[in-house]
């Protein structure tokens, strides 16, 4: 329960941080930090306009894409205290959940019939298929390290303990970051805020989307980066108490959104055809974190 | 006794009185038949589930000996499976095959070969005697093969039909091989006579059976790379065949595996470590194929392949859970195969029917020709999406259960595998997880193409939803597909049963799913339903606050480009040409192009055809190699009666004199021996 409270405070502020660092970094003033979240409820308070060309799938889509991120949310815990639910193998509903919300997403921008939507939504499946076994092999890597399969054991019984740990933490967190940024659509994988249908990924595909719908799959964005987050944050605060981890949580926040703010400033996209080597190759870094995880546990022999 | 009288003497009828009805009554009957035996069975099946087990020793012939017909939770599992499959395909085959009223003859022939093939399925269930077992498999392949061909006079069909016919062929004289290896040691062919052989000889003896075993059953199952017939008989048959043959046929194979695990006693982590590597293969392979497809039921029969692999990586694992003694893998492994036979067969069966609406109402399967379909059968596409979910094993469908009792079972063995099963789970957790995301890419490909967007061809203006009746068998599918995945802690209970028969420890189903609870799935099943509660509950909210509001209909914005037709869309060959590029070295591409040349080019194509890797180096090279070299005799069959007449004279000639040069002969070789 704490979990998801604190995520739907940092879900607030993350987006308006991010945004503020990039225009403080380009020499502008800049929005607000809560700018995001009044365009959402402006959006919220409009109408819409729907392609001739849909069906209801596109009407469908954006409320599954949100509940899905909502689902996903629940299971995520903080420190020692569970998420809403926690099971056994509860990381793998968690990625399965988000594939359903992608997967009516890529549907829905199939919907419009227009290429450009179309160009998106292929290259969305291709990306998220590269990025999931870095994910599952992580959570391999931490399960056998730990003993346990589901987040909230994990994360408690994860200690940090010699410098091959702090290195593996180190790793570990990369490889949550990357994912988040290529599953928020973010630099240097995609650029959110560019000009050019053809370079676009995840922003494409929902060129025909407005109003409610548009405002749903906005806040969902929100929900994830925040939910990313705590996922790097529980890796470091497994028992820590209440008292400092909470702050912790919220200054781990703010420093991923300045980092983030800070690499789209200063970095450009990559190839839109080495994005899939890049992301296979962290399915080799996390291949690295269980290779590590063995020779702690004492596996090689 | 009766019982089998009973079934048999209902079946017999009903192929008796099939030539001599109209064509829709066939049909009726055939499904009245399927009912009432299945209704049967389905009796003695469900009552394994509590214990009883159902066995008759029939007195056999004296080539025979006697045969045992048993049927244990196993055997009444896949029976449950088959009948399900079987009624749904007949209810749906009804309305599928008025298309073909005036072909009388061959629909009389398609339905006797489909009874057929439904009590030689049931029957290997249960059949507990190899000669026999081989005899009912020599059915259903037959059968099977009848049933394929239904559209004979397509060269394509026939041709696919004879190739699944040869290579089932194979398959049965693997196992031929095996069982009377078995016969000639020990003296029987009764299926105890293995366990018993086995038991006795450790070692390579039973290490060996069993992958003789394996592979004839993997034929059947389409295990790569022993699959290459399955993607041309699929298309090739009618939609409730095809539904039949990825739903319960190539499932008998994989019964065929469950069964000799059951018997074979040997080294199961061997058998394990083997099937698993395969599987993950096959699992990989066959998706990355699918998704180069363009005729849709040639994608599905692709995907096919692909949960054969699942279905292999549970078994695979359930075979490490008991070489290693650790029930709980065991259970996990096996409990996820057994559940994802059934959810494959739901699903794809699913798939299957509703691209036979599809093709009956457009009268394509080209991926790259549809589109927009549904807007004419918006129910059609509702299932077709149901089950694409389903397959890709996302929540809350039932896909998703299965595969979380694989994933289960793969991060439980994690904890106490040593480094080199350590690197053979990595590879199939990372299998696994490809295929999740590949499927994917295929299904939001299939589904996005067929039924979203605009018609990329003409398609007919007669295009319209099929009736009700017609989509009644479809949605009760779809709602064992939804109970499934909303309450998977149900199928569990089920579960248990036949998973203790493959345990080999009948007391286990006392304490099922040891170190778990038993609600273990619960979980599951309360995130399932409450995700369709939160976005129905939004999706309520979002209505009621449209209605007050206003909403217009526009073009889709074209980001600029005013003039935008159907042509511009993606297409399927576009969706997925990154990944082709990137995964050019498995995958092969035929091309045909005639380029845009000089100043006043004329015309010009491109075309390009995906095709099996494995298949031509397994397939086509060898059989190419055996016709040129057969090719060397034909000097022989040259067509002049002259010499034909020569041959004769030759045969006869040494018809009679190597008799009477017998002895000289023996004494001949008899010197040289002496030499």
């Amino acid at each position: 329960m704490l979990s998801f409270v604190l995520m739907l405070i940092a879900a607030l502020f993350f987006t308006g941080i991010l945004i503020r660092t990039k225009s403080l970094a380009s020499g502008r003033k800049g929005p607000g930090i809560f700018q995001p979240v009044k365009d959402v409820i402006r959006l919220f308070k409009k109408g819409a306009v729907y392609s001739e060309t849909t069906s209801f799938i596109f009407q469908i889509a954006p409320t599954i894409y949100f509940s899905s991120v909502v689902m996903a949310m629940l299971v995520i815990p903080f420190g020692h205290s569970k998420g809403l639910i926690s099971f056994d193998g509860d990381f793998i509903f968690f990625a399965y959940v988000l594939s359903l919300g992608k997967f009516f997403s890529i549907i829905a921008a199939m919907d419009t019939g227009s290429s450009f939507e179309g160009m998106g939504a292929s290259r969305e499946a291709l990306y998220s298929m590269f990025a999931e076994p870095a994910f599952f092999i992580l959570m391999g890597s931490l399960a056998l390290l730990t003993g346990y399969t589901s987040f909230q054991e994990i994360f408690y019984a994860l200690h940090l303990g010699s410098y091959i740990s702090y290195a593996l933490a180190i790793l570990a967190s990369f490889v949550l970051v990357m994912i988040a940024m290529i599953e928020n659509s973010r630099m240097p994988v995609d650029d959110p805020k560019t000009h050019l249908e053809l370079t676009m990924i995840h922003e494409v595909m929902i060129l025909d989307n407005s109003g409610f719908d548009l405002g749903l799959i906005l806040s969902a964005g929100y929900l994830k980066f925040a939910m990313y987050g705590t996922l790097i944050v529980n890796l470091f605060i497994g028992t820590v108490p209440y008292g400092y981890a909470i702050p912790a949580f919220f200054v781990i926040q703010c420093i991923l959104a300045v980092i983030a703010g800070l690499t789209e400033s200063f970095m450009a996209r990559f190839r839109m055809n080495h994005n899939a080597q890049f992301i296979v190759a962290l399915t080799s870094v996390s291949l690295l974190i269980f290779f590590g995880v063995l020779l702690i546990s004492g596996k090689f022999v | 006794m009766t019982v089998i009288l009973s079934f048999i003497i209902v079946l017999v009828l009903g192929m008796f009185f099939i030539p001599f009805l109209s064509c829709k009554k066939k049909a009726v009957v055939v499904f009245l038949v399927v009912l009432i035996n299945a209704l049967l069975t389905g009796y003695f099946a469900i009552q394994t589930f509590f214990g009883k087990t159902f066995q008759i020793l029939l007195p056999g012939s004296s080539v025979t000996g006697p045969v045992n017909l048993q049927m244990d939770a196993l055997s009444g599992w896949f029976i449950l499976i088959i009948n399900l499959v079987f009624l749904t395909g007949c209810a749906y085959g009804i309305f599928y095959m008025k298309a073909y009223q005036q072909k009388r003859n061959e629909i009389s022939l398609h339905w006797i070969s489909f009874l057929l093939t439904y009590a030689s399925i049931i029957s290997l269930c249960i059949i507990q005697n190899s000669f026999a077992f081989l005899l009912a498999w020599e059915i259903m392949a037959i059968s099977a093969f009848l049933i394929v061909i239904f559209e004979h006079e397509k060269i394509t069909t026939l041709k696919a039909g004879m190739n699944y016919l040869i290579q089932s062929h194979v398959s049965i004289v693997i196992l031929m091989f095996g069982f009377i290896w078995i016969a000639q040691k020990t003296g029987s062919y009764d299926f105890s006579a293995i366990s018993l052989y086995t038991s006795e000889n450790h070692g390579f003896a039973g290490l060996f059976l069993f992958f003789c075993f394996f592979i004839g059953f993997a034929i059947k199952a389409g295990f790569v790379p022993f699959h290459t017939w399955l993607p041309y008989a699929h298309p090739a048959a009618p939609a409730h065949v095809s539904g039949i043959m990825s739903g319960v046929i190539i499932k008998i194979g994989i019964f065929g595996i469950l069964r000799m695990i059951s018997l074979i006693k040997t080294d199961y982590t061997t058998i394990g470590y083997f099937i698993l590597i395969f599987s993950a293969i096959s699992g990989i392979y066959g998706v990355m194929l699918a998704i180069v497809q363009h005729n849709l039921k040639k994608l599905l029969a692709y995907h096919s392949i692909e949960n054969i692999g699942i279905i292999g990586m549970g078994i695979g694992l359930g075979c490490l859970g008991l070489g290693n003694h650790n029930p709980l893998l065991a259970s996990l492994g096996f409990a996820g195969a057994l559940l994802h036979t059934l959810n494959h067969a739901l699903f794809k069966s699913l798939l299957f029917y509703t691209s036979g609406s599809v093709y009956q109402a457009a009268h394509t399967l080209n991926i790259e020709h549809l589109g927009g379909v549904i807007k004419k059968m918006p129910r059609t596409a509702f299932l077709f999406l149901i089950a694409s979910i389903a397959i890709c094993g996302l929540p809350p469908l039932n896909g998703f259960v299965s595969e979380f009792l694989i994933y289960n079972g793969l991060y439980q063995f994690l904890q106490q595998a040593d480094l080199v099963s350590l690197m053979v789970i990595i590879f199939v957790l990372l299998a696994l997880v490809m295929i999740g995301g590949l499927a994917l890419l295929c299904f939001t490909k299939a589904f996005g193409l067929v039924f979203l967007g605009t018609e990329r061809k003409k398609l007919p203006e007669t295009m319209k939803e099929v009736s009700v009746m017609h989509l009644t068998p479809l949605y009760l599918i779809g709602f064992f597909i939804v109970l499934i995945g909303l309450f998977p802690q149900w199928a569990m209970e089920i579960l248990k049963y036949p998973v203790s028969c493959l345990d080999g420890n009948a007391s286990f189903s006392s304490d099922f799913f040891r170190g778990l609870s038993k609600t273990f799935l619960q979980p599951i099943g309360i995130m399932a339903c409450g995700f369709i509660l939160l976005a129905g509950l939004l999706f309520f909210t979002r209505n009621k606050l449209f209605m007050h509001r206003k909403t217009e209909t526009g073009p889709t914005w074209g980001c600029g480009y005013v003039a935008s037709g159907p042509k511009i869309q993606y297409t399927a060959s576009s969706f997925v040409r990154t990944y082709s590029k990137l995964f050019a070295a498995i995958l092969l591409f035929f091309r045909k192009e005639k380029k845009v040349k000089g100043i006043f080019p004329g015309e010009a194509c491109y075309e390009s055809q995906a095709y099996d890797k494995i298949e031509n180096a397994l397939i086509d090279i060898p059989v190419r190699a055996f016709k040129t070299f057969m090719g060397k005799f034909t000097f022989l069959q040259n067509g002049k009666l002259q010499f034909y007449i020569l041959y004769g004279i030759l045969f006869i000639f040494s018809v009679i004199c190597i008799p009477l040069m017998y002895d000289k002969i023996v004494a001949f070789i008899e010197f040289l021996k002496q030499v």
